[in-house]
């Protein structure tokens, strides 16, 4: 069967399985080369495995809410989507979340995925509670930060390396509305942009939307966005009677062979407008759902296949803080330099993070969808080799073509990483086609 | 639709399941039947966690007919829509074999539903009120080579949901036949089904959900099976002996 990730890119003829029970997965990991899939929503070729792809689809219930802690107990195979229809009409929301709410909790934290928080709440990581591991033995083992620390360590943000995780204790946060606050600022450059972000460190959410086409003085022009959860108390009182329902949204979806080139020029079109609108006044302020907030693309079935047939590639990297000016601006002339065409990056501003394996440091983090072609993947190698020179590193959960030379130049815990699943018998039952190609 | 308690049979399967979670949506109580029923621990818990609702868990194996009336009994309470999802598709050519192996079949697809929705199907004309829901299949409608035998026992079902429904139409019980195409479950996994014409489960659960609502007959889930069915039904046996459909 033909397997792939979000990007549709690479395509590879794999093995998938998708147990329904303990004794089965088990079986099924025992034949090795296993990798868990969980809602393939990883770009490249995270989740996928020729030889044994299994689908964690059966294992999706959730298994019990302590409303004292927020905290849920919950298979590694329910949809973040499932999480947010069931709590945040009880006042509850992700503690970190990712730009879609159709992931799974085992990709959540197999990726050590970041939200537009990163810089006042960290990782996914720090939202976990434990988690139970499939281990070679077959049986089941508790990890947490307390509990087989090493494992878990290595296991939030380890891509799928050290095993199936099963199920997981998560905590939620608290909210008293479904709307966001949302302020929108103009950056007149890449430096201006920076200065707000540091600026607003103290603000929950932030985040912005760069406009590639632009060099010179303008490079880095863009709409740098800040959030925090409405209060109650701050909205007007007609929101008051429905301060936590979920209104439905319609679901479009895309026609097939819709050109990528009509989303890029619409939304860069929509950025200009917005960029003159609000740079009148320097900022706007405005109240937005969750859903519009978070996720905008969800409304948008399928979106991933206006790319074509080809399919595309996100390209994630960060730079750390104290080169990031320098870093970025280095990465966005080679960029607007490219004559690729107009279209929109994101910027976002990471915290410190400790951690064994996970992408974020702290720093400046680019992404930009490319569709795949022989001169977008030689953009990438042109960009790959900045973010080495400024010391950076990749998120692999975007990945889909990194050389294995350029991750092992990137990433100095990978050493540490592959003695770790050796030793721990890990890489005989476990590898990803992304594995085999860094080298993991 | 008030808070009703639903009874689901055969309750392990992805149809179930997909019913379960609909109709709980709905804010209905509901009562999972199953072999080896414990296993379903972590749906229960799912179900409420998720929608706020009652679910308990209940001992059943649809062949044995003997324990149908202490079954009902053992329920918290006499259900307001009872569905049986219960079947079994075995292997067309064990069957052709094996008269065993051919009368499971039969047993699994009409004798044990058959009977236990004539049991619930008393209590609710006793009562006066109630849905009964079938899940039969459009196999039923004519046989054919590759599964006759799991098709006929579906036509037996079939045939007696219908009377079943005219039977109590005058009793404020209704009852519904459903016969979904091919649906994306357990039972197909390893068959290569045409996108088109094959559901998700959860399609045959906003079927059967709406239909239980609008009281309707017989639900087809995918409109263009009901096209498809007429034209079979209607090829002439002299022309349709000869064909492998
Ligand atoms: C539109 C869009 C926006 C995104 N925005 C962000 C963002 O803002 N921040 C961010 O951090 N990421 C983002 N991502 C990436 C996404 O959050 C991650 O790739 C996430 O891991 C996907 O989860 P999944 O369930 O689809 O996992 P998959 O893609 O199926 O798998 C991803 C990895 O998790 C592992 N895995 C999955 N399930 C298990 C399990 N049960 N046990 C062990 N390992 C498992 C896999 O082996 C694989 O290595 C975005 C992706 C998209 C498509
Ligand atoms: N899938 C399709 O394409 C399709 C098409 C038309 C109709 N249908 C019908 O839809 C219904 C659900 O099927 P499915 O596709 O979901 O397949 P399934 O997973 O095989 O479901 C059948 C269910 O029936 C249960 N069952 C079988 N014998 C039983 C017995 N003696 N006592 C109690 N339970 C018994 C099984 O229980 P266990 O879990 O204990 O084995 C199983 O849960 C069936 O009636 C099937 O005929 C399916």
């Amino acid at each position: 069967m033909n397997l792939s990730g979000w990007g549709r890119y690479p395509r590879i003829d794999a093995k998938l399985s998708a147990p329904r029970d303990l004794a089965t997965l088990r079986a099924n990991v025992h034949k090795g080369n296993a990798i868990a899939r969980g809602n393939g929503r990883a770009y490249g070729d995270s989740a996928v495995s020729t030889q044994n792809t299994i689908h964690m689809k059966h294992f999706n219930r959730m298994l019990g809410f302590d409303t004292q802690l927020g905290q849920l107990v919950a298979e590694s195979g329910v949809l973040l989507a499932d999480i947010i229809d069931a709590f945040l009409p009880r006042g509850w929301f992700p503690y970190v979340t990712p730009g879609t709410k159709f992931v799974t909790l085992g990709g959540l934290i197999a990726a050590d995925v970041h939200g537009k928080n990163h810089h006042k709440d960290g990782s996914f990581a720090k939202c976990v509670d434990w988690i139970e591991l499939l281990t070679c033995e077959g049986d089941f083992k508790r990890c947490s930060a307390n509990e087989n620390t090493e494992l878990f360590e290595w296991t939030v943000g380890g891509m799928g390396l050290t095993g199936v995780i099963i199920r997981a204790a998560i905590r939620l946060r608290p909210v008293s509305s479904t709307w966001i606050e949302q302020r929108t600022m103009v950056a007149e450059n890449i430096s201006h942009a920076i200065e707000i972000f540091e600026k607003f460190q103290d603000t929950t959410y932030s985040v912005a939307w760069i406009d590639c086409l632009q060099h010179g003085n303008a490079m880095g022009r863009s709409l740098v966005m800040l959030g925090e959860h409405a209060k109650a108390e701050n909205l007007p009182s007609e929101y008051h009677s429905e301060l936590l329902k979920i209104r439905p949204k319609r679901k479009l979806r895309i026609p097939l062979q819709f050109p990528n080139w009509v989303l890029n020029n619409f939304s860069v079109r929509v950025f200009n407008a917005l960029y003159y609108s609000v740079g009148k006044r320097q900022s706007a302020q405005k109240l937005i759902d969750w859903d519009s907030y978070f996720y905008p693309l969800d409304t948008i079935l399928d979106w991933n296949k206006i790319y074509g047939r080809r399919g595309f590639a996100q390209y994630q990297c960060v730079i750390p803080i104290q080169m990031a000016d320098e870093g970025l601006r280095a990465l966005l002339s080679t960029i607007s330099g490219a004559g690729i065409g107009s279209f929109l990056a994101v910027l976002k501003r990471f915290g410190t993070q400790e951690s064994k394996f996970s992408f974020p440091m702290e720093g400046y983090t680019l992404a930009l969808d490319l569709p795949v072609n022989t001169k977008t993947l030689a953009l990438m190698e042109q960009l790959d080799t900045i973010t080495l020179q400024y010391g950076g590193r990749f998120y692999l959960a975007k990945d889909s073509r990194m050389s294995r030379f350029t991750f092992q130049s990137s990433e100095p815990r990978a050493t540490a990483y592959s003695q770790y699943r050796s030793e721990q018998g890990l890489n005989e039952l476990y590898c990803s086609t992304q594995s085999e190609r860094l080298g993991i | 639709m008030n808070k009703e308690t639903v009874l689901l049979m055969g309750a392990r399967s992805d149809i179930a399941l997909a019913l379960a979670h609909r109709f709980a949506k709905g804010g209905n109580d509901i009562q999972l039947a199953a072999r080896n029923s414990n296993g379903l621990i972590e749906d229960k818990l799912d179900i409420e966690l998720r929608y706020g609702v009652n679910v308990t868990l209940h001992e059943f194996d649809v062949l044995d007919t003997t324990v149908n009336e202490l079954f009902i009994n053992s329920l918290p309470m006499i259900p307001d829509v009872a569905v049986c999802v219960i079947g079994h598709m075995g292997e067309q050519k064990e069957s052709e074999r094996d008269v065993q192996i051919a009368a499971l079949v039969m047993r699994s697809n009409y004798e044990g539903p058959a009977a236990i929705l004539a049991a619930l199907a008393n209590r609710f004309e006793e009562r006066g009120s109630g849905t009964l829901v079938g899940i039969s299949s459009v196999a039923g409608e004519r046989g054919r080579a590759t599964n006759y035998v799991y098709g006929s026992a579906k036509a037996g079902l079939t045939a007696f949901l219908s009377g079943l429904r005219n039977r109590l139409s005058k009793k404020s019980v209704h009852v519904i036949t459903v016969l979904p195409g091919f649906v994306y479950t357990k039972m197909t996994e390893n068959m290569e089904l045409p996108v088109k014409l094959t559901a998700q489960p959860s399609e045959v659960a906003n079927s059967v959900f709406r239909a239980v609502q609008k009281k309707r007959n017989i639900v087809y889930v995918k409109p263009i099976w009901q096209l498809i069915m007429i034209i079979i039904r209607n090829i002439p046996e002299t022309i349709f002996k000869r064909t492998n459909i």
